[in-house]
């Protein structure tokens, strides 16, 4: 069988599996910036509670695996009476994880600001949540773009666990095809290509945008 | 069924689970050693004079980046044996880790060698010290510490993948897990004792790389004591 054969026959179902995974992806893409936000500002909370919980929450996903939650996640959860749905434990195991990364990218890129800023904003008598919200927001996403696209493009990396409980992805449909065929190469080798060329062609050149974007924002409001 | 927690059920399962985080720890050890040394040679990749291996190396070092560790474990696993190289599932799981984290170590030493300035280059020319002479006691001592957090991120990241080395068979902590709760059909507790197994293992990993950077920081006189 010629690989153009393989494609032929097998082609409409690794690219179906490729639409799940990019569902995957960018359903677990916004769950994490919104967890990631979240997190990343109560981490530096003056309240004591607050930051705690934040920390447990961001040591905690950090510290175990990613596939040990999302099994916990799909195959835990229902002894607890919580029965998700694979496609959804996994975007939950996923952004809950990343969020935590995120969180502290997020952390970071606040702690980056200038102390002026912050200063200029108590002078100007903003209001604590004015200040976050349209001083220092604004300013850290030129900072945090640079290792926030390194954490997406592990995340797509990531999203291939999902397989593994049962979400039918790009991963899956690999896997499946091998255990039909047994023609290893063609479909792991054609999988692990359209996950490069999701991340090299798509991915980091959008992400690459948006950093040029926030940049160029921030240039233009100093001005 | 009984619902909830079982602590009888733990207890019963936990010498079998001890002995598999043994297992995890020396693939994550073992990975680990390959995955440093693997990172040299993709460093010298970068930095021989040649433009062509330089790029070649580039393009290789980024496409194993950007594709996911668990259908890389398949692709060694599943392909070596088609072309007549059969490997036990132990040796795939480690040359795959090994190759993975190679990348991401070889990056971890590339910026520790451009965090060291060029003026200390230049100096150790001015002295005419050989260039062997200028990495072992001039360039290298000072980009291991800039090297550090990243060589002990990456340590406790390949330990939080070696889950994913169950898919292929490695009878390490996680696949005891599934094991154990396939056979009774329990998975609360085999599921939640890896998952503290992890956090007690890998929180103590990551304060001992915090407190290394500062020790050698201090060493270095960068931070004052």
């Amino acid at each position: 069988m010629t690989y153009f054969e393989f494609l032929n026959e097998h082609g409409v179902t690794l690219l179906l599996g490729t639409v799940t995974t990019l569902k995957v992806l960018v359903c677990s893409m916004i769950l994490y910036v919104i967890i990631s936000m979240i997190f990343g500002l109560m981490r530096l909370s003056k309240n004591r509670a607050i930051q705690g919980i934040a920390t447990v929450y961001i040591e905690f996903f950090r510290g175990t695996s990613l596939l040990v939650q999302l099994f916990w996640a799909y195959y835990v959860l229902p002894f607890f009476g919580i029965s998700l749905e694979a496609f959804t434990a996994g975007v939950v195991a996923l952004g809950l994880n990343f969020g935590a990364y995120g969180a502290e990218i997020v952390r970071a890129g606040i702690l980056a600001v200038p102390r002026g800023q912050w200063e200029a904003a108590h002078a100007l008598n903003f209001t604590p949540a004015k200040r976050i919200k349209r001083i220092i927001i604004p300013q850290i996403f030129p900072i945090i773009l640079p290792p926030a696209a390194n954490l997406t493009v592990e995340l797509l990396k990531a999203t291939a666990l999902v397989a593994l409980v049962t979400v039918v992805d790009l991963t899956f449909e690999a896997k499946q095809i091998n255990s039909i065929t047994w023609l290893s190469a063609q479909c792991f080798g054609t999988a692990l290509l359209i996950y490069y060329i999701i991340a090299r062609f798509a991915l980091v050149p959008f992400l690459r945008w948006l950093e040029v974007l926030a940049a160029r924002k921030v240039g233009k409001e100093r001005i | 069924m009984q619902m909830g927690w079982r602590w009888d059920f733990t207890f019963e399962i936990l010498p079998q689970m001890a002995i598999a985080t043994l297992n995890t720890i020396l693939a994550a050890g073992v990975g680990y050693a390959i995955a440093l040394v693997v990172g040299l040679f993709f460093l010298l990749g970068q930095k021989t004079p040649f433009k062509i291996v330089n790029w070649i190396n580039r393009e290789i070092v980024e496409f194993i980046r950007s594709t996911p560790l668990l259908i890389q474990l398949f692709f060694v696993y599943f392909v070596l044996p088609q072309f007549g190289i059969t490997l036990s599932a132990w040796v795939c799981g480690m040359i795959t880790i090994g190759l993975h984290f190679g990348t991401y170590l070889s990056e971890v030493y590339r910026g520790a060698l451009e965090g060291v300035p060029k003026s200390q280059w230049e100096a150790c020319r001015a002295l005419n010290f050989s260039t062997i002479y200028t990495y072992r006691r001039i360039v290298l001592p000072q980009a291991f510490p800039i090297a550090i957090p990243g060589m002990g991120n990456y340590l406790v990241g390949i330990f939080k993948d070696t889950p994913l080395l169950s898919t292929i068979g490695v009878a390490e902590l996680f696949h005891a897990a599934t094991a154990v709760g396939g056979y009774n059909y329990r998975y609360l507790e085999p599921y939640t004792l890896v998952g503290i197994i992890f956090l007690t293992l890998s929180i103590p990993a990551a304060m001992w790389v915090r407190k290394l950077e500062n020790d050698v920081n201090k060493a270095q006189g960068k931070i004052k004591k």
